[in-house]
């Protein structure tokens, strides 16, 4: 999933508009996580070699951080990875196991600092 | 203010808030079983039996269950009650703040109880001021037909103020205790409820939301902030509600208090519940066979706490004799004698004031302990000062 | 009819993970396992989520990472809140008040601490009572929300903080209890235990759950990386591991009866699944140890291959 376009929660609210848009501490127009990226907890990152990739959606399925950037066709049928967004990523490394051994699409590699 | 059509009943404290109940006809109940409030939840699994409501009525297996199931099903939007006394109240402790900070108003009868150890089912206000802080408003009763009432204009208030509210009777002296009183047609209750407006609802599938999310030291404040608020606001909601239920039934509450003969007194008694019944007949005595100047302020709501109120009524008084039902355990007597010295310190015109806890664990109250009380005030009226702050009245030393 | 996803495609199709942003754990597979729930059917859902750790790094206020209505009552209360939720579901249908062909699912998550602890009163209460929903517990065997100490499904041997290995006791001294037999006692309408390596034996059965009238619970195992102490990469690895090793039978009841869904052909020996634990470590080398493991695990095994042989499962 790209970054979003509108960051709605940027600024700290006070607790009168809070009492409108949040009543009882609700969160509304949700999901709104993307606002907040976790792309730098990672120590290492998973690079993608798109040539060898056969879209199995295996790391896809046990991505953690839902990461894993996917195209769908419109109508459904085709569904391809696109690449891994690096805002969220926390380098957990499960893609690279996930990654049939004989197809090895992805690998660790240090994170640059 | 045209009245609406009534009929006499004889009926119980727990009978007339059932049927209150019924008229109401709730989406859910969820309630548990508890001396002396478990006939309240009979009659209503019995009206649902009876199919006379169609309200889904939950079972659950705990109070602390019963809370959690009105917190989501007033979450879904529903107009929820439950029902409760004592070890259940305590028990729903966690969840009555859950249900106020979600802002969800849930109507819950609580008949009044002393809480443990030693258990003893009987009556004392120990139960619901110890959920004082809660975010609940408060509701005490005096009378069965009160009770009844209340029931109605309790939903009201809830949901004007999306507040839950505790309505409460006194455990056996009301509860138990048969009085005849005029009802409305169910149809009006009704037509005078209406439908509730929730301020948001999980059930909306269409436009999610989270409720309940973990808040960190950068919104728990905001967020509280709100809900504090909410308690101000809900004055003027209970002002509105009342003032509704009298322009719709043609019959009148007495809101915040009911003062009683307290014009020109110097000496009052501020007591809560179905003891101001005795109390006024000992101020009817004291006043036309002795000439004491001697009023009473029945406290009626104690969440929100209205301290501008009680300065009005109770400013021009000398001596001020606070009774509670419950002791606070902190050496200084009962929380509403602690809460009224704190609410009239505000004003420069106060009375003295003592504290008296009376008639814990279901100890009968008889007038003797109104006479007691005002003797103990003339006594600090005549110059004398009391070695401690409170007084215990109807105990054996 | 609600579709189900039957591939891969099929659940991504679904765009019903949770969304990114949140703050679990690097590699912490809970996540996983909520996308597999959601994306199982397309059904509307409302989710009830006991207080722990897939409550509290979901939903850091402004950030929730729910797609889906969601609510977070208490601790110990996820299935009594979730009955409630139901109940008014059930009355607004009746009094006409949310459409009659509305269709709308129940699904309450748990930790271990919530479900086999603290909260399992209210599930038993609310499975006894046969409200319409689906429990989901995802179980780390350890309330690590606080911070690792021992639940009743902490295994046996395992170090916590509350049972850590010292110089003379060697982590926690007692057997997990067996929560998937005790919600079976209740004769819930299905009831399962899962893992989210096998991903599609898991949808089959949340599917299954989401379709059966009436309660339904599926207790799915899902490794804490700081509380059993591995490597991140190796959490999904581990839910394969103990699935091999027989540690953690995939079966299912319905009907009165059980299902193995999946036998080893060469299990794997249960060190196999404890040896990349570190919350383990003070027991690897005693190998009498690992063999009274060993054998509970057998027993547990044998004792499920028993049960579907007398009572097989009948759809």
């Amino acid at each position: 999933m790209p970054a979003p376009k509108e960051r709605k929660w940027d600024e700290l609210k006070g607790w009168k508009e809070l009492a409108e848009i949040s009543p009882g501490a609700i969160v509304p127009g949700v999901p709104t996580s993307p606002e907040y990226l976790t792309g730098d907890w990672r120590v290492e990152r998973p690079i993608w070699d798109e040539d060898k990739c056969t879209h199995c959606l295996l790391c896809w399925v046990f991505c953690p951080e839902d990461a894993i950037m996917l195209n769908i066709s419109e109508d459904g049928k085709v569904v391809k990875m696109i690449g891994i967004d690096y805002d969220y990523c926390k380098g957990c490394g499960i893609c690279v196991r996930a990654c049939p051994p004989k197809i090895h699409a992805l690998e660790m590699a240090p994170e640059e600092v | 203010m045209a009245k609406r059509k009534t009929t006499r009943m004889a009926l119980t404290g727990n009978e007339a808030m059932a049927f209150a109940m019924k008229q109401i006809n709730p989406d859910v109940v969820a309630a548990y079983p508890i001396t002396p409030a478990t006939q309240i939840v009979e009659l209503f699994s019995k009206y649902v039996a009876d199919g006379e409501v169609d309200t889904e009525f939950v079972p659950v297996e705990s109070e602390h269950s019963a809370m959690s199931a009105c917190v989501g099903a007033s979450a879904a939007g529903a107009r929820v009650m439950t029902g409760t006394a004592s070890q259940g109240l305590a028990l729903m402790h966690e969840i009555l703040y859950i249900a106020s900070a979600l802002r969800l108003p849930i109507t819950m009868c609580v008949v009044n109880r002393t809480l443990s150890a030693p258990i003893n089912i009987h009556c004392d206000h120990s139960d619901t001021m110890g959920s004082r802080d809660a975010g609940w408003i408060q509701i005490y009763t005096e009378n069965v037909q009160e009770a009844y009432a209340s029931t109605i204009v309790g939903v009201r208030t809830a949901e004007k103020a999306n507040l839950p509210v505790m309505v409460t009777t006194d455990g056996f002296v009301l509860s138990h205790g048969m009085e005849s009183l005029d009802v409305f047609d169910d149809e009006d209750v009704r037509e005078f409820l209406g439908q509730r407006k929730p301020l948001y609802n999980v059930l909306d599938v269409d436009n999610p939301i989270t409720v309940g999310p973990l808040d960190l030291q950068d919104y728990f404040f905001e967020h509280k902030r709100g809900q504090i608020e909410a308690m101000f606001e809900a004055k003027k909601h209970i002002y509105d509600a009342h003032r509704e239920f009298a322009e719709f039934f043609g019959v009148e509450l007495p809101v915040f208090m009911e003062p009683y003969r307290l014009d020109d007194a110097e000496y009052a008694i501020v007591v809560l519940g179905s003891s101001a019944g005795t109390g006024k007949e000992v101020v009817d005595d004291l006043r036309d066979e002795k000439g004491m100047k001697v009023g009473l302020l029945r406290l009626r709501i104690f969440r929100p706490f209205p301290y501008e109120e009680l300065q009005q009524v109770l400013g021009k008084v000398k001596y001020l004799a606070v009774m509670d039902r419950a002791d606070s355990l902190n050496t200084m007597g009962g929380p509403v004698a602690t809460e009224i010295a704190r609410a009239l310190y505000h004003f420069s015109e106060r009375p003295i004031i003592h504290s008296f806890v009376y008639g814990l664990g279901g100890r009968d109250v008889p007038p003797e302990n109104f006479y007691e009380v005002i003797e103990k005030m003339q006594w600090i009226a005549a110059g004398n000062t009391p070695d401690r702050m409170v007084t215990y009245v109807g105990v054996r030393e | 009819m609600a579709q189900k996803a039957k591939t891969l495609r099929d659940l991504a199709r679904m765009k019903r993970a949770l969304a990114p942003g949140h703050r679990a754990c690097a590699g912490c597979p809970f996540p996983v396992i909520v996308k597999l729930v959601m994306s199982a059917t397309d059904y509307p859902l409302v989710v009830a989520n006991a207080t722990g750790c897939m409550e509290v790094t979901t939903t850091i206020f402004p950030y929730t990472a729910w797609p889906v209505n969601w609510i977070h009552n208490a601790f110990e209360n996820a299935a009594a809140t979730i009955s409630g939720v139901e109940a008014a579901y059930k009355a607004l249908k009746r009094k006409g008040k949310i459409p009659a062909d509305k269709e709308i699912k129940f699904v309450a998550f748990g930790g271990d601490g919530g479900t086999y602890d603290i909260g399992l009163q209210a599930l038993s209460g609310a499975l006894e009572r046969g409200h319409n929903f689906l429990y989901i517990l995802y179980n780390n065997e350890g309330y690590m929300n606080t911070g690792i100490q021992r639940s009743s499904a902490t295994p046996k041997y395992a170090s916590t903080t509350t049972s850590p290995a010292g110089k003379v006791i060697p982590g926690k001294l007692q057997w997990r209890k067996e929560i998937t037999d005790i919600i079976i006692a209740h004769n819930p309408a299905y009831a399962a235990q899962a893992s989210p390596a096998f991903w599609s034996d898991l949808i089959r059965k949340v599917q299954k759950a989401l379709e059966a009238d009436g309660p339904s619970f599926i207790n799915v195992i899902s490794p804490c990386q700081p509380g059993w102490n591995y490597p991140p990469d190796l959490s999904i690895d581990l839910t394969k591991l103990a699935v091999e090793t027989k540690y953690w039978p995939l079966y299912e009841y319905k009907n009165g009866g059980w299902k193995v869904n999946y036998k080893p052909r060469k299990p794997l020996p249960v060190i196999e699944f404890l040896k990349p634990q570190r919350r383990y470590k003070h027991i690897l080398n005693r190998p009498e140890l690992i063999e009274e493991i060993q054998q509970e695990v057998e027993k547990r095994w044998e004792r499920l291959l028993k049960l579907e042989e007398a009572f097989p499962l009948k759809e």
